[in-house]
């Protein structure tokens, strides 16, 4: 069954279409959007100057997609108040607009993104491509940084043979990236 | 700023010499990517949104396939300027919204441009004529393997590449190709065609205008998904779709010329003699007219080797390209003026139409 419904759930029969009002600012729409994303029919309605804001005459930018994304696709979602650490972002600014703040946010919001991922997209998992070289040199940056870690507390704690041991072990590292580098080069 | 740009004579979308399809103008494939220290650039403050355009401007200025390319700090840049990249496909018209602290890079021959701060820190886009979605994902993705190995990018198992929407979440990966369809609009199957290929996720939208009866006949057909399948299942589904439109259009062509070819060759001959004596001319009717020429190609009407004529002019007629070709702000009436004057003098040099050729098989 399909159902006609606007971005804040209200539905609404096909002769009021006249005049409705813009999902942004309320002013009349003149701009009417619909599609179809698995098999649910999701209709955007916007007034001309907020459809040239959005883009939606933009041939690039524009993606009916996105304005979903600010609108129904985020309502109904898990009620968790949440904020990065990182960037400051609350739940109610995704809510508001569909956007996440920074990379961190994806750990902080992953029970809050999930959902919305469903109906998005054709699954909720990445199978595309992997950036090895820098995820690898990401890796062993963090490896590093623990390894100098230790050391600098071994120092602290006066526990020489261990620091030997990490210090050993942060050349051997450093001179295996080195080498690695300079086959790559 | 941007002369040498619009001057240049090997840009691909303007200067293409190649025998381009007669169904697909150009296809671009783009990727987001984020790098994983800094916050999106929504969230990042204007320092913060310098060092980033500063840092990866300069490790995209070092990659080979930008050998000779230039950069622009979109506040640098005048409304008519970025007006004129927008038309060119080179940069979208949410990077002309920035504040301060983004930009862009084009390489030399216009295939190659990377957004900085847009919506996410990095967009790169490859942009060629003609149908060729495959080569144009393996230089794209060549061009991400080389950037990461000097920038850190923001990835996850799970969500893939981080974006700051969640549409983009997964490969980043948006691939669109242009397509003419006259067929299809005339014989008023547009709206069916949006309607089906909507339902495999793929985006039909207007390139000038709006909805099933776009000006011009030319349509942007993109995939909307980009998580939850590799890359090459999205170009190959978007491909195979993309087969089947070019296939029904081509049909709808054939069909509407066996049924009502005097119609049919009455609105190319008529759109073929406005263009040689018009003296007003508005943006839209240009499209359509320019639409009608390019399928006088398609029919062996006109010369192949003018059908890049008929494509560069699809860019050169549009309003900011016309005012930056007269050198200062001009009104629409005279702009409109501006814009028949130009394709008067262009067609003035075409050779008659050929009727006796039509529906040959291409």
């Amino acid at each position: 069954m399909l159902s006609l419904c606007d971005p804040l759930g209200h539905s609404y029969n096909k002769t009021m279409a006249d005049n409705l009002k813009c999902s942004n600012c309320n002013k009349e729409a003149t701009v009417h959007l619909t599609q179809i994303v698995n098999n649910k029919i999701h209709k955007v309605d916007l007034c001309e100057s907020c459809a040239q804001k959005k883009g939606v005459t933009d041939p690039q930018g524009f993606s009916l997609a996105d304005l979903l994304a600010k609108s129904n696709l985020t309502q109904g979602l898990p009620d968790l108040q949440l904020v990065c650490s990182n960037c400051g972002l609350e739940t109610a600014d995704f809510r508001r607009t569909g956007r996440l703040g920074c990379s961190a946010c994806f750990q902080v919001f992953a029970d809050v993104v999930r959902p919305v991922l469903e109906d998005m997209h054709v699954g909720t998992e990445h199978k595309g491509k992997v950036p090895e070289v820098a995820l690898t040199r990401q890796n062993s940056q963090a490896k590093l940084q623990t390894l100098r870690d230790s050391l600098a507390r071994a120092i602290a704690e006066e526990a020489y043979e261990d620091a030997a041991t990490f210090r050993d072990q942060i050349k051997a590292f450093e001179t295996a990236v080195a080498e690695l580098e300079a086959t790559e080069a | 700023m941007i002369e040498s740009l619009i001057k240049n004579d090997r840009a691909e979308l303007t200067q293409s010499a190649k025998k381009a399809s007669p169904v697909v103008l150009s296809t671009r494939v783009r990727l987001a990517r984020n790098l994983a220290d800094a916050p999106f650039p929504e969230r990042a403050t204007s320092a913060q949104r310098s060092d980033i355009l500063s840092k990866c401007a300069g490790h995209i200025g070092d990659l080979k396939a930008m050998k000779e390319g230039v950069f622009f700090d979109v506040s640098q840049l005048s409304d008519l300027e970025k007006q004129v990249l927008v038309e060119r496909h080179l940069i979208s018209r949410e990077l002309c919204e920035t504040e301060q602290g983004s930009g862009v890079m084009i390489n030399k021959d216009q295939t190659c441009s990377v957004m900085i701060n847009e919506e996410d820190h990095l967009r790169i886009q490859f942009l060629k004529t003609g149908f060729n979605l495959n080569s144009i994902w393996k230089q794209v993705d060549s061009f991400d393997s080389d950037l990461e190995k000097s920038l850190d990018v923001a990835f996850s198992e799970e969500f893939g590449f981080l974006t700051a929407c969640p549409t983009n979440l997964g490969t980043g990966l948006r691939a669109s190709v242009m397509m003419h369809l006259p067929g299809l609009v005339i014989s008023d199957q547009m709206e069916r065609v949006i309607r089906a290929v909507n339902q495999l996720g793929i985006t039909v939208r207007g390139l000038f205008g709006e909805g099933s009866d776009a000006t011009g006949h030319v349509f942007q057909i993109s995939n909307q998904q980009t998580l939850g399948e590799s890359e090459s299942e999205i170009i190959s589904r978007l491909g195979n779709v993309l087969k089947t439109i070019i296939d029904h259009e081509l049909n709808a062509r054939f069909k509407y010329l066996e049924e009502n070819r005097a119609k049919l060759l009455d609105k190319i001959g008529r759109a073929f003699g406005v263009l040689q004596n018009v003296h007003l001319l508005t943006s839209n009717e240009a499209m359509n007219l320019l639409s009608l020429m390019r399928l006088a190609v398609d029919f062996h009407m006109l010369p192949e080797a003018n059908r890049s004529d008929v494509d560069r002019l699809f860019i050169e007629c549009q309003p900011g390209h016309i005012q930056y070709a007269a050198q200062e702000g001009i009104e629409p009436e005279l702009r409109d003026i501006a814009r028949a004057d130009k394709l008067r003098e262009e067609f003035s040099h075409l050779p008659p139409l050929i009727f006796d050729k039509i529906g040959e098989s291409n």
